[in-house]
């Protein structure tokens, strides 16, 4: 496989190896130059149909970390507000000679499509496609909880899987991207994952999804959770009667501070609190909660380039007996994936 | 060449051998636009013999639902290129649906339609009526008017849009009955569908597209059925696509309710699970449906609660399909390929005969669309509307070789069972050896009638 389109697809073996190339850049980000030669003279290009300036900048650091050439494309203003196709705009960045497009999209899809048709061979890593996926977010957040739960163990984290965590993920599941990714990544990890939401929020046949699903958060944080991960959510979902007001929902999904409290008072002194931000305090997270020691929020925003360093890496540089001989990132506990590529 | 009462047909046929309905082998003699004799061993003086041992002879079929696109979408489809894919597929008319540009709701159009039919000659081309003015669910269409045009409208629909407001509903299934009409229906409640992508259920909660619940399409026809019985009036649900739909008509048609109910092709084959490509030549309305609907709707096609099969052949030019799936438009080709998706999943199955298939695809949406001389059976004085199938043969499909301007065929690629091998429409061959032929060519209209 060329690109990386979802977690959906993503073997075990796969997932780890970003992980652990992941902890070797993460490396590369201690040291005094920040920087590896490893794509010198590749082109990334960042397409981005829809405004997002964390990913993109987050994915910009980690290309020109690994000396990349990087292109940013927005949408809006470019050729593409003018009516210019996805096929078009893919043709023109093929013959511009990108190596890989990162790209973030509306519409759910948009990456396979640029990835299963013809019209660029670069290769394609999903940066958020609608309400589908978002492959990176969920490799960063798996990250963050790895490093919590093998310190957690005494262990180190690389080669290891999340086998035993238990992880929460509370808010808008049914519009979120984020959702998705975690929950098919997570139990490909080992972890064991329950969904907590509203039930107008949750997909029609989230019950064929490997996680269980509650409606009471209070509940699930009495069943014991590790790590809890709020998502955002969108105020204008109130005016669609998702949900009566924003603090309706902010009281029964929200984690308030009655709820980071109560973390304590149910003994859970180790459990995490994620967001993928861009956090609406007050609505699915309170301040308290959210820049409390507990809070793993910046830990996930500094992941994430590391992250994406090591899926540009792997994409873009081939096997893994490559791999062994960059400085730095080198890596040859992965053998068992050896005749895979990500 | 032979002038007939209305046209002219080329020459006399003997078809030697063919299995009639997939009956017994008999011959069937074509003259004058009319099959003039039926049994065996027919003498072949003077007429152009077609061996047809191991062919199946059939009405020719009659298409309830069809986008012609002209006017208006030239770019995807003109009423030549789709009639001759007809033609191809073994139609002898097609309903021409009512939402080209501008819509078919006036008398001027459904004759210009009509017109562009006559003159292309492959198949009877019946224009549908809009039901309501621009297809804008507002205000009645002058049905009444495109009923006494030329192109003698007795089908109005909407179809793409749904008839949402009841009364509107109402109104237009008493108003037909002035001039023995039907409102075709195209159930989609719009506002469960807002922004619908796909069918809502486990395939669309893993890729994040917008449901489609069947819930959507059910509520409209159990709410239309009502309103048919409650004004004794006859309604056709087109392209029913889920379990429950089949479920609603049955019961409706257990009460007597005059309702006739439609399958299309695909929706008898494919189901969501080919979404998860995200490969928009899958994308239709209604949208593809769960394996359990597929079955639901082929029973449903074998114990006659659907009536029809109708293709809702919908040519789209490729950029409208050469994008995300968000921003793609809706619909398949499906005129060349219906014999054969039918084949596949009915014949082949043993849910149905080759009889049943003249009823499905011939003789009943003839009846539903008041289509005269089509859909009549294979006898002597008959209308020489005929087709010769030879199922055994078996193609792959290939959407580029196909005579539809629209390349957006979902079955491209597949092997299928089944080909036409000729059309006779009024007594001509449009279709021989597989191929296009000539097109029937019409002598003038009666006298009074207008001109051309």
């Amino acid at each position: 496989m060329k690109h990386l389109l979802s977690t959906e697809d993503l073997s075990a073996a796969n997932a780890i190896r970003i992980l652990d190339t992941a902890e070797e850049m993460a490396a590369v980000g201690d040291r005094e130059v920040k920087k590896l030669p490893a794509l010198r003279g590749r082109t990334v290009v960042n397409l981005f149909f829809e405004d997002s300036t964390r990913t993109r900048i987050s994915f910009e650091a980690a290309a020109k970390r690994l000396s990349a050439d990087v292109i940013n494309f927005a949408a809006k203003g470019s050729s593409v507000s003018k009516g210019e196709s996805l096929k078009d705009t893919a043709q023109t960045l093929a013959a511009m000679g990108a190596d890989a497009v990162v790209i973030r999209h509306w519409a759910s899809g948009a990456p396979h499509r640029l990835a299963s048709t013809d019209w660029i061979d670069a290769a394609v890593i999903n940066a958020g496609d609608g309400t589908h996926e978002h492959p990176t977010q969920a490799l960063l957040d798996a990250f963050t909880m790895r490093r919590h739960w093998s310190s957690l163990h005494g262990s180190a984290s690389t080669g290891a899987d999340l086998t035993g965590m238990r992880v929460a993920i509370a808010g808008d599941v049914l519009h979120s991207r984020v959702a998705r990714s975690n929950v098919w990544l997570l139990r490909t990890l080992g972890a064991e994952v329950t969904l907590v939401a509203p039930p107008t929020l949750l997909p029609i046949g989230v019950e064929h999804w490997p996680c269980k699903v509650s409606y009471n958060l209070d509940e699930t944080l009495e069943g014991g959770v590790d790590a809890m991960m709020m998502l955002r959510v969108q105020g204008e979902r109130m005016n669609a009667s998702f949900f009566p007001s924003t603090r309706e929902y902010s009281r029964r999904w929200g984690f308030d501070d009655a709820r980071l409290r109560a973390l304590d008072e149910l003994g859970l002194k180790d459990t995490i609190i994620m967001h993928p931000g861009p956090m609406n305090r007050g609505l699915e997270i309170s301040s308290a909660a959210a820049d409390s020691p507990r809070s793993t929020v910046l830990a996930q925003v500094r992941n994430g380039v590391s992250v994406r360093m090591a899926a540009l890496y792997l994409l873009l540089s081939g096997d893994s007996r490559e791999a062994a001989h960059t400085p730095g990132a080198a890596r040859t506990n992965t053998a068992r994936s050896e005749k895979e590529s990500i | 060449m032979t002038e007939t009462a209305t046209g002219t047909a080329s020459g006399t046929y003997l078809i030697r051998g063919a299995a009639i309905l997939g009956g017994d082998a008999e011959d069937l003699l074509i003259r004058d636009g009319v099959i003039a004799e039926r049994g065996a061993g027919l003498s072949a003086e003077g007429a152009t013999v077609i061996e047809a041992a191991g062919l199946v002879a059939l009405p020719g079929m009659v298409d309830i639902h069809t986008h012609l696109r002209e006017p208006g979408r030239e770019d995807a489809e003109t009423v030549e290129t789709g009639t001759r894919a007809a033609a191809l597929g073994g139609y002898t008319a097609v309903h021409a649906m009512a939402n080209s540009n501008p819509v078919a709701d006036t008398a001027g159009v459904v004759e210009q339609v009509h017109s562009l039919g006559r003159a292309s000659g492959w198949v009877d081309v019946r224009p549908v009526g809009a039901v309501t003015v621009g297809l804008a669910g507002e205000q009645l269409a002058e049905l009444g008017a495109m009923a006494d045009s030329r192109a003698q409208v007795r089908v109005f629909s909407d179809d793409g849009i749904c008839v949402h407001d009841p009364v509107l509903m109402r109104r237009a299934l008493e108003y037909v009955k002035a001039f023995d009409g039907v409102v075709a229906q195209h159930a989609q409640e719009p506002r469960l569908t807002a922004g619908a992508q796909m069918n809502e259920g486990a395939v669309s909660a893993v890729l994040g597209l917008a449901g489609w619940p069947a819930v959507a399409e059910e509520s409209i026809i159990a709410r239309d059925v009502l309103l048919a019985q409650h004004v004794g009036s006859r309604l056709h649900v087109c392209h029913v696509s889920t379990a429950g739909s089949v479920e609603i008509v049955r019961w409706a048609k257990e009460r007597g309710i005059n309702v006739t109910a439609e399958v299309t092709p695909h929706h008898l084959l494919l189901t969501d699970e080919l979404v998860r490509s995200y490969d928009p030549v899958y994308k239709v309305n209604p949208p593809l449906r769960t394996d359990a609907d597929v079955q639901a709707l082929r029973a449903g096609l074998a114990d006659g609660t659907i009536d029809v099969v109708g293709t809702d052949h919908a040519p789209h030019p490729s950029e409208h399909k050469e994008c995300e799936w968000a921003q793609a438009a809706m619909g398949m080709t499906g005129l060349e390929t219906a014999l054969s998706v039918v084949q596949e999943t009915m014949i082949e199955t043993g849910l149905m005969t080759w009889a049943d298939f003249a009823r499905v695809t011939s003789t009943v949406p003839a009846a539903i669309g008041r289509v005269a001389d089509q859909g009549r059976p294979l006898e002597a004085g008959e209308p020489a509307n005929v087709i010769l199938v030879d199922p055994a043969a078996r193609w792959t499909v290939d959407p580029h070789k196909m005579a539809t301007m629209g390349r957006n065929s979902p079955f491209a690629g597949k092997e299928l069972p089944g080909a036409v091998v000729a059309t006779f429409f009024k007594g001509h061959p449009t279709v021989l050896d597989g191929k296009l032929n000539t097109p029937y060519r019409y002598a003038a209209e009666p006298a009074g009638a207008g001109s051309e």
